[in-house]
């Protein structure tokens, strides 16, 4: 897992930039790069999901949080006291990446279900607080009017623009968390996955790379949640729920936990799902996520990601 | 004309928290069942509850069978769900990691809840109380007899657990099989039914608490995820695995919900509990009367 091949990176880089030209001459799909900007900041959010449960094999039942977090930062410094975008979204990430080290430190000394009662506590509180603070975020009917985005003086206009924004920083999140996995710290990370007890023995500071996982993780989910917020210029608690935070899990799930390949397939793949091929099934649609997610993890535990392995090996034999 | 003195209110929110509370207690020992043999968190838990209301609403409702008859066959259809559960989602998976199951149980509540909702839709039911809604008064405080129902059915759970684990061959067995698995199938015990008895017997806690609490806060199909969460909570409260930690940690979660929505900010009511609940593991990481040492040599 420590080589990282070039191929499907150029593949993927390539994908990434030609798709808005290919999906635009097809009017059946002309409207994909918009949901491939949702797919994109899912990523964002999976990409860091993925090193805290696939490497540091923490599981987190509350990233909607921090997902929140970010969007509400934006939203209301954006509404309320006119603060510039970008310094909004540094200033939710900042926010988050403390709320995460506050709550971290004492939840990570957590074991196995312990920790995932911590996170899903702690994502419905916060939850409830942007429902019922009503005068800051608009409670339950959520709040508008939030600007978008500009870039060098010029506002960002298309879905196009913000696609290749949201991209850009995705491919810059998932290259620094690679570096990340190749460093000593990644290392780390994955001698805690296998054993707290021999990590340490190492010399492994056990609790300080879990909570500075789980702290990068949230910045990477309140990154997200700031760009939500800005491109959908309206925001709503629902959005950030414990069921979203079970969404996450699905498509870690779907792509396989255990590779940051995983995170971004897992990411884009549910976004088609759920916006683009499941409305097909209308009432129908939450017994096809449960029955997907369900067939996944019994029969497909590594996942999407987990099929090249698979082959390779079928084909070795 | 009696005024409603600050204590009246504060008995109020006591007996109504300590009833909520029951219910969380009784979905708290079925997590502990299942956890106990298997380790295994089952998050389809809440969903038992909400089928056991919405299969008494059918049975006794609508087919029109006699109280005691349709309680009995409510149990009965849910333990079967439990049976499923364990056949159909956690059996076939091969590698068993927390996360997996993890995953597993909530794929297997999403689909048990989508299923409840083509079969009932999305309107909540309500069922006839057990023995009527003339409410009781004590003191200035308002009692259903519903609520004595439920607190009832807790105790005769608790107690028909306790004679269980402690008198009987399979109880024991059981138990063994908590312990120590391995050493369980080495005297022949078969460890893969215990597991299916675990998840039967707490379906069928999970319907009771279903059935009990419907009279009182109606039904739907959605219900079943909070339920779970707030019953996994008492269960960690308490110290997961402990009968007695599950019942003291869904009777302070009933009561610190009540007293918190009744005498602070009502939007908080679900908030309050799990602030408690945090600052509880952070103190202490294992629960109340959970025993950290027993929690190192639990895989998971």
């Amino acid at each position: 897992m420590l080589r990282i091949h070039k191929a499907p990176i150029v593949a993927g880089v390539l994908f990434i930039l030609l798709f808005p030209w290919v999906t635009g001459r097809f009017p059946a799909i002309e409207h994909y790069p918009d949901l491939m900007v949702f797919a994109g900041i899912y990523c964002l959010i999976t990409i860091g999901l993925s090193l805290l449960m696939g490497y540091a094999g923490q599981i987190s039942l509350g990233h909607a949080a921090f997902y929140g977090i970010g969007a509400y930062a934006s939203g209301i410094l954006t509404t309320h006291f006119g603060i510039n975008p970008w310094l909004c979204m540094l200033i939710g990430a900042v926010v988050a990446t403390l709320v995460a080290v506050a709550v971290g430190a004492p939840s990570l000394r957590l074991r196995g279900h312990y920790l995932a009662m911590a996170t899903l506590a702690f994502g419905i509180i916060v939850n409830i607080v942007f429902r019922e603070e009503m005068e800051w975020t608009g409670g339950p009917d959520g709040m508008g009017g939030i600007p978008g985005l500009a870039l060098f003086g010029y506002p960002l206009e298309s879905v196009n623009q913000y696609y290749y924004l949201v991209w850009a920083i995705v491919a810059a999140a998932f290259f620094f968390t690679i570096r990340l996995i190749q460093s000593p710290t990644g290392r780390a990370l994955r001698a805690i996955h296998v054993s707290e007890p021999a990590a340490g023995a190492m010399g492994v500071d056990i609790s300080r790379y879990k909570v500075m996982v789980f702290a990068y993780s949230a910045l990477l989910a309140s990154l997200a949640g700031s760009l939500y917020a800005h491109y959908m210029m309206f925001i709503n608690p629902s959005t950030f729920d414990t069921f979203f935070s079970i969404k996450l899990i699905i498509m870690m799930a779907l792509g396989g936990a255990h590779s940051i390949w995983g995170a971004v397939v897992g990411a884009v793949l549910f976004a088609f799902l759920s916006f683009e091929w499941l409305h097909h099934f209308g009432e129908l649609e939450i017994l096809v996520y449960g029955s997907v997610l369900l067939l996944v993890t019994v029969f497909m535990p590594e996942g999407l990601a987990g099929i090249p392995a698979k082959i390779l090996r079928r084909g070795r034999r | 004309m009696e005024t409603i003195t600050f204590t009246t209110q504060l008995l109020q929110f006591t007996v109504t928290g300590l009833t909520v509370g029951a219910i969380y207690a009784m979905v708290a020992i079925g997590f502990n069942i299942i956890y106990n043999v298997t380790e295994i968190i089952n998050l389809a838990q809440g969903e038992f509850v909400m089928l056991g209301g919405l299969i008494m609403v059918f049975i006794h409702v609508s087919l029109g069978l006699p109280m005691i008859l349709a309680f009995i066959v409510t149990v009965f259809v849910v333990t079967l769900s439990g049976i499923l559960l364990d056949r159909l989602a956690i059996k076939p998976i091969r590698q068993p990691s927390v996360m997996t199951l993890i995953i597993a149980t909530i794929a297997a509540s999403i689909v048990i809840k989508g299923t409840a909702m083509l079969i009932w839709g999305k309107s909540p039911y309500d069922l006839p109380a057990f023995s009527g809604r003339t409410p009781i008064e004590l003191g200035g405080v308002v009692l259903q007899p519903q609520y004595l129902w439920v607190i009832g059915f807790l105790v005769v759970v608790a107690i028909g657990l306790t004679l269980f684990f402690n008198r009987t061959i399979l109880g024991k067995a059981m138990s063994a099989c908590a312990d120590n698995p391995d050493a369980a199938r080495l005297v022949g015990i078969n460890v893969q039914q215990m597991v299916l008895l675990s998840f039967a017997l707490s379906a069928a806690i999970g319907a009771i608490a279903g059935m009990t609490l419907t009279p009182i806060a109606l039904m739907d199909y959605d219900r079943g995820a909070m339920l779970a969460i707030k019953g996994f909570g008492a269960a960690i409260l308490g110290g997961l695995g402990s009968f007695p930690g599950a019942i003291l940690g869904g009777l302070m979660i009933g009561l610190i919900e009540s007293w918190g929505a009744g005498l602070l900010l009502s939007g908080y009511k679900d908030a309050y509990a799990l602030v408690i609940l945090l600052l509880v593991l952070f103190a202490r990481p294992s629960g109340i009367l959970g025993n950290l040492e027993v929690t190192k040599f639990k895989r998971f």
